[in-house]
């Protein structure tokens, strides 16, 4: 989908893209950095608005230096920054938007309707955009980065400015650009732990350079982690103990969580491989006769992946967490 | 959820939730029609501003002040025609009627143009709309010719309506054919050229300022008030006996432009001391001045809209 070739964009005082080189396959990729990082220059760069001082970059297979209207037909862009009047409809400006995209007249109706009401936007849809909520914004700012069907959507802090519950909402909506909608989404934030949940793949920059590019389920898969709690019984007064040595009998090793912390040791760390350490627990738990009190999977957050000493970042993971 | 609906009211919130998740589950549709590209979305992009310069398709108090000064433009034209036809005469009581209007009505077009230039540009800029039209296929010379074309056509049926009105009553009240569509031609060419500059100026100033209002001032300013400095300064040159600099000073306000080249070459009064206009050699670099300026003004328009970019 994107493909970056030593891509760098040095501005007068600043190097905001340095040497950058990734590739993006279908799916949900967010793109993720602290303020400065690079990610809208990046996003400018490859909507073809904005050349880059060096290396090459490709969009749908499209160079951004020379296909740039090819680009720009078949990508829907999100500004990070406020960009609708006022004083018009969500209903009026995106029709607008849709035609501006080459849309006929009536093709731009119906697809502003549907479009509204797959983010969200129902009967508010036409009243003036001034008395919307920043949600309502948001998805108005989404719905014309959708409105001509593109093949690509480039998000750009999607989830600014919004509350716990409309963060979650964005996030889902983001994933159903994908999942039912059928277009890639490139999705900006300085929030490592939002994008955990809702991409495939995420691509980390700072201060230009690319600090890692992975799939999620890379990193989350291999790192799943099991917790489990089990009862003790008159046949097995240290329940926990019990269940390590069985499964340590049956090859799974497990480590007690907090060691050496006082009431520590009830909680039992296993590295779960797939569903069959599952069904292995609970078997195991059933034949020793105890109750299993807790069985939950410990999540290891994109966060953990870095150990930056930089304090931006690390504030970023605070949140992410 | 409660945060997206502020104004609704508690009653109706958790109905008209459950009816939206149910619409949610329609599927999504893609788009496999026609998408017509850049020509197209200049033309939609003209159209709407168009039509916005009257306040089509807005609100009801954005039409009030375009329709107000467009019916302020027609109504002495309606009324001359109505004198006309009732004196039985054989000319309009304006002599030059066609090419003289404009000049006579400069306050009310300039009026419309320090209006809506401003409504036209700083909006997009203020709302920082400009970046979605260029995150499109459309690019920056798009833009500005359609914004341009949009705001001068505008102006073109602001300053040709009238001059419609005097002709159709002209021609109703069965004066000279040939005359009156000869002066009512030379009209169109003026207010034409007048349309194209004063659009230009316009947008130039209203590109530089997204806050409206002091837009609408700059506008005015360099319109209005440099018309009245520029007749000043020209009948303070003639009163001291330096007629040779007065078709100079004319080149330093909109209106003088606009009458000079009319004057030269389709005759009649000037509003320049004395009534007479430029030479035909003066007046050539009176349309050169003013070819060069609208040009000026779509490069400078141009220039704008490269820096705003993203
Ligand atoms: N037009 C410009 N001129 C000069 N410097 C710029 C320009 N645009 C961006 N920069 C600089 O480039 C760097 C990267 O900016 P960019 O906007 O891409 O960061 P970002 O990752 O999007 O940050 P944020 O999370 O704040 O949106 C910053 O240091 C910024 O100051
Ligand atoms: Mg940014």
């Amino acid at each position: 989908m994107i493909a970056t070739e030593s891509l760098s964009k040095r501005f007068p005082r600043v190097t905001a893209l340095d040497r950058l080189s990734v590739d993006i396959g279908p799916g949900v990729t967010g793109l993720v950095g602290a303020n400065g990082a690079g990610k809208s220059t990046l996003i400018k760069i490859l909507l073809g608005l904005s050349p880059a001082s060096e290396g090459r970059a490709r969009v749908l297979g499209l160079d951004v230096a020379t296909e740039g209207a090819a680009i720009r037909e078949r990508v829907g862009y999100m500004p990070e920054h406020d960009c609708l009047p006022p004083d018009v409809s969500a209903t009026e400006f995106v029709v607008h938007m849709a035609r501006m995209s080459g849309l006929p007249p009536t093709a731009a109706r119906e697809r502003t309707a549907d479009t509204l009401r797959h983010v969200g936007l129902y009967e508010e849809r036409y009243r003036p955009i001034g008395g919307y909520s920043t949600g309502m914004k948001q998805r108005v700012k989404l719905a014309q980065a959708l409105v001509h069907d593109p093949q690509l959507v480039f998000l750009d802090e999607p989830t600014n400015g919004l509350d716990p519950v409309g963060r979650d909402e964005m996030l889902g909506l983001i994933r159903r650009i994908h999942t039912d909608f059928g277009i890639s989404v490139l999705v900006t934030s300085h929030l490592l732990g939002e994008l955990e949940r809702t991409c495939d793949h995420v691509v980390v920059v700072d201060g230009g350079k690319l600090l890692r590019s992975s799939s999620t389920t890379d990193f989350t898969q291999t790192t799943t982690t099991l917790a489990i709690e089990v009862t003790d019984s008159d046949e097995h007064p240290d329940g926990t103990r019990a269940v390590r040595e069985a499964l340590h009998a049956r090859g799974v090793d497990t480590h007690a969580e907090g060691a050496g912390l006082p009431g520590a040791g009830h909680i039992l760390l296993l590295t779960a491989a797939g569903e069959e350490t599952y069904d292995l627990v609970r078997d195991v738990v059933a034949d020793l006769g105890l109750g299993l009190v807790r069985m939950e999977q410990r999540r290891h957050h994109i966060s953990e992946v870095f150990t930056g000493s930089d304090e931006q970042r690390k504030e970023a993971v605070g949140h992410g967490g | 959820m409660a945060v997206e609906h502020p104004p609704a009211g508690p009653g109706t919130l958790g109905t008209s939730r459950g009816d939206q998740s149910r619409i949610h589950d329609i599927g999504y549709r893609g788009y496999d029609g026609p998408r017509l590209g850049r020509a197209y979305a200049r033309r939609s992009l003209y159209s709407q501003s168009l039509r916005g310069a009257y306040g089509l398709g807005r609100s009801v108090k954005s039409k009030v002040l375009p329709m107000l000064l467009f019916a302020v433009m027609c109504v002495p034209a309606a009324i001359m025609v109505a004198v006309a036809v009732a004196t039985k005469a054989h000319e309009l009581p304006l002599a030059h009627a066609y090419t003289r209007y404009a000049i006579v009505t400069q306050a009310v077009i300039s009026l419309y143009v320090a209006a809506q230039a401003p409504q036209a540009v700083s909006r997009d800029l203020r709302f920082k709309t400009v970046p979605l039209y260029f995150s499109r296929p459309i690019e920056t010379a798009d833009y500005v010719r359609a914004k341009f074309a949009s705001l001068a056509s505008a102006l073109l049926i602001l300053t040709g309506a009238p001059l419609l009105v005097m002709y159709v009553g002209s021609l109703l009240a069965k004066m000279g054919f040939a005359h009156q569509s000869e002066e009512f031609a030379q009209g169109l060419v003026s207010v034409a050229l007048l349309s194209l500059l004063f659009a230009g100026i316009g947008l130039v100033i209203a590109a530089v300022t997204p806050r409206r209002g002091f837009g609408i001032a700059a506008v005015i300013a360099v319109l209005t008030i440099s018309y009245g400095a520029v007749s000043t300064l020209q009948a303070i040159a003639d009163a001291q006996g330096s007629a040779g600099a007065v078709p100079w000073i004319g080149l330093f306000s909109p209106v003088t432009l606009i009458d000079g080249v009319q004057s030269a070459f389709f005759g009649g009064r000037s509003s320049f001391p004395g009534g007479v206009g430029p030479s035909h050699g003066e007046g050539a670099v009176y349309v050169l001045v003013v070819l060069g300026l609208i040009a000026a003004c779509y490069a400078l328009l141009i220039r704008r809209y490269k820096k705003v970019g993203l």
